[in-house]
């Protein structure tokens, strides 16, 4: 499969959810957020609520539930990871529940709007925020070569597979630099022949 | 979901989305993605302020130095540097960390292009992966984005007059990683701990003393991708130029940032401070913690004169030691690094 699919498969599919303009859909997953996480840990029913909500607004998107739990399941072991020293505290427990329970409704918020908006949707809606033209337009590239280059990195991969004999088991510092750097190398070439190619489209 | 991986092939390179899978990965490079819920209101709000202020000198130098045709080059960067955090490798007994690039992109793109980078990655991780918080934004740019590129420069062009040749960058640019690495997560431990999620005394060894060995691992791999690269584009490092060295205000406005971030949010847990500051902070008042529980309360008795509530007390106090240790460094900095200007390209 091809690194991207992942990501790019359920934000062009269509429903209520998805025609949503991308700048509202940011500003409610922001509030939302914002409110879920700074909750005094009395106000319980705010991660319910919230929560009640999410599962709302999943079934009308049509998301397929195992992309969604799935990228949420990337994400949790490393809240688990940092949840877990908030165990060696007083109410060590309490707290990492309450933690848990927060950061797990957060995050489902954030997969379900980048699961339901597409990337030109994004760009138009930093834009529209005001956001500097320079972070508009590195995210633009980044996102526009992030996948091209890592399906550069699996060709080298596949190269080298198909050169070497003897695959090595020990771990090799001086391959993965190698491979690093010249995926540095093919970046900066490749941004040279992005810089012409916008130069000659009537770029600024 | 994980590409299959040629069998017995170990160079690390995990391609997996949107995170790489090690093995093991609980304790250690979470560490560095602060979810939400775990920082409280006012860290959200002084993370932001700070990263924020950071990320402004960066932008006005960017905008002061970067040529356009260097323009599309941030916007590869990033994706590069994305890539690059997914390279894995081994830290010990089975664990394994991966990089996390700030200081790779300081000696690439220079300082403020490197901040702007790390800054798209992280946010991008954050609104797009879920991975790293929204409310933690702020702190997750800071760690990340302006404090490890930040932190790693000046040792890493200082140490570079100093040894000159190969060798010497590969020993200059290993010890800023690893630097980068360490500050990073300390700060993170720090805010962590200013929110009340974790105890100092629990976050504070964790994060610092896995991220010793972390960085470790990133010390290697960033001195042997730049050296790799070296070797193939020498032109790309050819040393300073206007485009990646910045103008001493913002140089002063990035060592202000640093000084705050860890003025708020380390000092008032761990005052490691040398002897001669404690000797001038005792003289100015505020220096009466020395006997205080070292690795434990969250607000020891650092105090101003006329200072009632504890907390503001404390980050006062650490201000005031922040704007002395800034003063040192930025005398120290202008004193250790000649002038490049002048030079033809």
């Amino acid at each position: 499969m091809k690194a991207g699919e992942l990501f790019a498969s359920s934000a062009d599919l269509d429903s209520p959810v998805h025609r949503l303009p991308a700048a509202m859909k940011l500003w409610i997953a922001v509030a939302m957020v914002v409110l879920v996480a700074l909750a005094p840990k009395a106000w319980w029913f705010v991660p319910w609520g919230a929560a009640l909500f999410l599962a709302l607004v999943s079934g009308l998107s049509r998301v397929p539930a195992r992309v969604l739990v799935g990228r949420l399941l990337i994400v949790e072991p490393f809240v688990l990871g940092v949840a877990i020293l908030s165990l060696f505290q007083e109410n060590g427990v309490s707290i990492f529940l309450a933690l848990l329970a927060k950061s797990t409704v957060c995050i489902y918020t954030m997969v379900l709007l980048s699961c339901t908006t597409p990337f030109t949707a994004w760009i138009d809606a930093l834009r529209q925020a005001r956001v500097p033209s320079i972070f508009v337009t590195t995210v633009a590239l980044m996102y526009r070569y992030l996948y091209v280059l890592l399906d550069e990195a699996l060709r080298m991969r596949r190269a080298r597979a198909a050169r070497s004999f003897a695959p090595n088991r020990r771990f090799d510092w001086r391959l993965l630099a190698s491979v690093a750097g010249q995926l540095f190398l093919r970046s900066t070439a490749r941004a040279e022949r992005i810089y012409s190619a916008m130069l000659s489209r009537g770029w600024r | 979901m994980s590409v299959p991986r040629p069998q017995g092939y170990s160079d690390g390179l995990a391609i997996q989305w949107p995170r790489p899978n090690a093995p093991s990965r609980l304790d250690e490079e979470t560490a560095m993605h602060i979810p939400d819920g775990f920082v409280d209101a006012r860290t959200a709000v002084a993370t932001g302020l700070i990263a924020g202020a950071g990320v402004g000198v960066a932008l006005r130098e960017v905008r002061r130095s970067l040529p356009p045709s260097r323009m599309p080059l941030l916007g590869v960067s990033a994706a590069f540097l994305f890539a690059a955090q997914m390279l894995n490798f081994p830290v010990a007994a089975g664990t394994s960390g991966h990089l996390v690039g700030g200081v790779l992109a300081v000696a690439l793109l220079g300082p403020a292009a490197a901040v702007i980078v790390m800054t798209t990655v992280v946010v991008v991780q954050c609104l797009l992966f879920g991975d790293g918080g929204v409310t933690a934004l702020g702190a997750n740019v800071l760690n990340m984005a302006v404090v490890a590129p930040l932190v790693g420069y000046l040792p890493y062009r200082m140490l570079g007059r100093l040894l000159p040749g190969e060798r010497g960058r590969a020993i200059s640019i290993g010890v800023a990683a690893w630097l980068s690495i360490v500050v990073a997560s300390i700060l993170c431990a720090g805010e962590l701990a200013f929110s009340g999620t974790a105890s100092w005394s629990a976050v504070f060894p964790a994060m610092a003393g896995t991220h010793m060995l972390i960085g470790v691992g990133e010390a290697v791999i960033t001195a042997l991708v730049l050296s790799s690269i070296a070797h193939a584009r020498p032109e790309l490092l050819a040393g300073p130029d206007r485009a990646t060295s910045p103008a001493p205000s913002g140089t002063a406005g990035f060592a202000a940032v640093i000084a705050v971030a860890l003025a708020v949010f380390v000092a008032p847990f761990a005052s490691p401070w040398p002897d001669g500051l404690e000797h001038v902070a005792d003289r100015l008042g505020f220096g009466t913690a020395a006997a205080g529980p070292f690795l434990q309360s969250p607000l020891t008795d650092y105090a101003l004169p006329g200072v009632t509530s504890p907390a503001f007390a404390t980050i006062a106090a650490g201000l005031v030691g922040a704007v002395i240790v800034f003063l040192l460094s930025f005398v120290l900095g202008r004193a250790l690094v000649p002038k490049t200007r002048g030079r033809t390209r």
